[in-house]
C-alpha cells in the first residue's frame, strides 16, 4: 500500500505543533490517495515522542542516533534520502519552518522530486496531487500541479487543524548508518536577548507595522499605549529596521500574544504576524489600505491614516477612562 | 573573497490592488523593486568585501528590466553584473531558476554565494538551499548573522519564537539571507548612474550549457494551474467617518467590550 511520509519536527524536548498539523492533513490525503500515514522521527532517545506520534499515524518510523540529537540539515538530508529511496513514499510532507526550509529543497534536488513549498491546501484529482500556496503578499492563491507520481510538499504552520489522535500506530525502528558529516557543525541555540517588557504578559497591546515610517513617530503611539495602560509591540519590518528591539516582535519568528485588546496600527497582516496575535480578545486594525489582509483578522477596522487617528483616539480614550 | 549575490526584480504588491489575469497578475501598474531579502544579501556581501577584500558578482535571471536591480547592486558595491535571459525561461519554477543560476555560478571560482532566503513575489524559499545542492556545497538559510573566518562561515539562523541556531560550515557555501541581518545602505540615483559604467554581462541559456527544455514550464516539476483570490472567512466591521468620528466610535466599542 502506498505510504505518506510526515517528517516529525522537534526541538528542545518538544514535538512541534506543525507535526500534528501535517499528520492531520496527511490523514485526509491518505484517504484520497489510498495511502497509509507514516510519521518519520529522527532523533536521539525519542521513545516518548514515538509513542505520542503513534496516536496520529499508522506507522512511526524511528531512526535513533546521537548524531540526530539536534537538527542538522546535512545529516537529516542523508538519513531522509536513504529512507525515501528505500520506501518510496508517494508524498513526503515537511514543515515550512526554519528546519524544513533548510532541508526540503536540497532533499528534493538530491532525489529529483517535485517540490511545492509553504502550502496551505492539498487536493487529489485523478490520482494527481494539487497544492494551494499563496503568492504576491498573500493576495493571490495559486493552485499548483506537481509532475510525476512522487511528491515533496512543505506545509505552512497553522494552515491545517490538529485532529484528535485515535490511532495506535506501529513503532518501527530503522537503523541508518550515519557517516561523519564533513561540512556543517551545529554549535548551539541562542535566545534573542530579553528586554524590559514581556509583551506576552500584557493585556493591551498596540502593534505597529512598516507604516509607522520613521522611529520619530514612535513616541506618538507610545502615548496611546500609555493612555490604554498597554505596551508597544510590532511586526517584523519594524525590528528589521531596528526601530524596536526583537523582544517586541509579534509573530511566528517573534512572540505569540493573546491580550484582551490588540490594536494593529499600519500592519498589513502577513500570515507570520497573524500567527502571533490571532487569538487576542478584541482585534482592531487601522490601515490605509482597505484590502490589507489584517482586516480579515480584525473584529473592527478603520480605513485611514494611522497618524490621523492615533491623536484623537488617545483623547477619546483618556476621556472615557476619565 | 569571491562573492556571488543573486538578485531578483519583483513587483511590490504589499499595498497594491492585485488583479489576476490568467496564470499571473496584471503588472503594468505595479512598481518594481529589488526583492527585499536580496537587498539585505547585497549589503551583506558588500560588508564582507569591505572587511576582507575581494570581488562581488551580482547575478539575476530576468529580462532587460532586471538590469535595474543588478545596477542597484553594483551601486551598493558590486563589481560585475551577470544577467541571464532567454525566452524559454518564462514559466520556470524556483527549481528551474536555481538550475539556471547554478549553471552560471559553477564557472565562477566563488567562496560564498548569497541569496535572499525567499522572494516577495512567489515566496517559495527554494533557491538558496536548492542552489547549494546543485553546486555540491553546504548551505544555511534564514541567516540573521554571518561571520567569515578561516575559510569557514559561522551562521546564525533564525528559528521560530525568537530562537536562533548557531552553526559553522566550510566554504565555499551558499547562505540564504533573512531580512534584518544588517542595515542596507542608501543608494542614490547618482550612485546608480555611476554604476552604469560597470559591466553587465548578458548570458543566454546556451552559454550555460542548458537547452530550452531544461527550463521554463517544460523544465519545471511544478506548474501554476490557476490563480484565485483567497476566500475571506472574516471581515472586520469598518468604522466609518472622519478621524474624530471613527476614533470616537472605536473608543465607545472598546468601553462596551470592557477593554477600557
Amino acid at each position: 500500500m502506498a505510504e505518506i511520509f510526515v517528517l516529525a519536527e522537534h526541538r528542545e524536548g518538544e514535538l512541534r505543533e506543525i507535526t500534528f498539523e501535517m499528520l492531520g492533513a496527511a490523514k485526509y490525503l491518505g484517504k484520497d490517495m489510498g495511502a497509509t500515514v507514516t510519521a518519520v522521527l529522527l532523533g536521539h532517545d525519542v521513545d516518548t515522542y514515538a509513542e505520542k506520534l503513534g496516536s496520529y499515524a499508522d506507522t512511526v518510523l524511528v531512526v535513533d542516533d546521537p548524531k540526530l540529537d539536534y537538527f542538522n540539515a546535512e545529516i537529516y538530508q542523508k538519513v531522509l534520502s536513504k529512507l525515501i529511496s528505500d520506501k518510496n513514499p508517494v508524498v513526503t510532507l515537511i514543515g515550512h519552518t526554519a528546519f524544513g526550509m533548510d532541508l526540503a529543497p536540497a532533499l528534493a534536488v538530491e532525489l529529483g522530486l517535485p517540490l511545492a513549498t509553504d502550502c496551505i491546501g492539498l487536493e487529489v484529482d485523478g490520482g494527481k496531487l494539487f497544492v494551494t500556496r499563496q503568492i504576491y503578499s498573500g493576495k493571490v492563491n495559486a493552485k499548483v500541479s506537481l509532475k510525476g507520481d512522487q511528491y515533496m510538499v512543505t506545509i505552512r504552520s497553522a494552515a491545517f487543524p490538529v485532529e484528535e489522535g485515535t490511532l495506535s500506530g506501529e513503532i518501527v525502528k530503522e537503523a541508518v548508518a550515519i557517516e561523519d558529516v564533513p561540512y556543517r557543525k551545529f554549535i548551539g541555540y541562542e535566545e534573542a536577548p530579553a528586554g524590559e517588557v514581556d509583551i506576552t504578559q500584557a493585556d493591551y497591546i498596540i502593534g505597529i507595522g512598516r507604516a509607522i515610517g520613521d522611529p520619530e513617530n514612535i513616541p506618538m503611539v507610545e502615548e496611546l499605549a500609555e493612555a490604554l495602560g498597554g505596551v508597544l509591540a510590532c511586526s517584523r519590518p519594524v525590528v528589521d529596521k531596528n526601530w524596536l528591539p526583537k523582544d517586541r516582535q509579534v509573530g511566528s519568528s517573534g512572540k505569540i500574544v493573546k491580550p484582551k485588546l490588540y490594536l494593529a496600527l499600519g500592519i498589513s497582516g502577513a500570515f507570520q504576524h497573524v500567527a502571533g496575535m490571532k487569538d487576542s480578545g478584541l482585534i482592531v486594525a487601522i490601515n490605509k489600505d482597505p484590502k490589507a489582509p489584517i482586516f480579515n483578522v480584525a473584529d473592527y477596522g478603520i480605513v485611514n491614516d494611522l497618524f490621523k487617528i492615533v491623536p484623537v483616539l488617545k483623547e477619546k480614550i483618556t476621556e472615557l477612562k476619565g | 573573497m569571491e562573492i556571488v549575490v543573486c538578485v531578483k526584480r519583483v513587483p511590490d504588491t504589499s499595498e497594491a490592488d492585485v488583479v489576476i489575469t490568467g496564470k499571473d497578475i496584471k503588472k503594468d501598474d505595479l512598481a518594481f523593486e529589488i526583492n527585499e531579502w536580496d537587498n539585505y544579501a547585497v549589503e551583506e556581501a558588500v560588508q564582507i568585501k569591505e572587511k576582507l577584500g575581494g570581488n562581488i558578482t551580482v547575478i539575476s535571471v530576468g529580462d532587460e528590466e532586471a538590469k535595474e536591480v543588478i545596477r542597484r547592486g553594483l551601486a551598493m558595491g558590486g563589481d560585475t553584473g551577470i544577467r541571464i535571459d532567454h525566452p524559454a525561461l518564462a514559466g520556470s519554477d524556483s527549481m528551474a531558476i536555481a538550475k539556471t543560476l547554478a549553471a552560471a555560478i559553477k564557472d565562477i571560482d566563488y567562496d560564498l554565494v548569497l541569496t535572499g532566503a525567499q522572494a516577495g513575489d512567489l515566496g517559495a524559499g527554494i533557491v538558496p538551499v536548492a542552489l547549494a545542492e546543485m553546486l555540491g556545497v553546504p548551505h544555511a538559510t534564514l541567516a540573521v548573522g554571518l561571520d567569515i573566518e578561516d575559510g569557514k562561515a559561522k551562521v546564525k539562523r533564525e528559528l521560530e519564537g525568537g530562537l536562533m541556531e548557531v552553526l559553522e560550515m566550510d566554504l565555499p557555501a551558499v547562505v540564504g539571507v533573512q531580512t534584518g541581518i544588517n542595515e542596507p545602505r542608501y543608494v542614490s540615483i547618482m550612485g546608480i548612474r555611476k554604476a552604469s559604467k560597470k559591466e553587465i554581462k548578458l548570458l543566454d541559456i546556451s552559454d550555460l550549457g542548458l537547452l530550452p527544455k531544461d527550463v521554463g514550464e517544460e523544465g519545471s516539476l511544478t506548474v501554476i494551474e490557476e490563480l484565485s483570490v483567497p476566500p475571506v472567512t472574516k471581515v472586520a466591521e469598518i468604522l466609518e467617518g472622519d478621524p474624530a468620528e471613527a476614533a470616537s466610535k472605536l473608543a465607545e466599542i472598546m468601553k462596551e467590550k470592557g477593554v477600557l
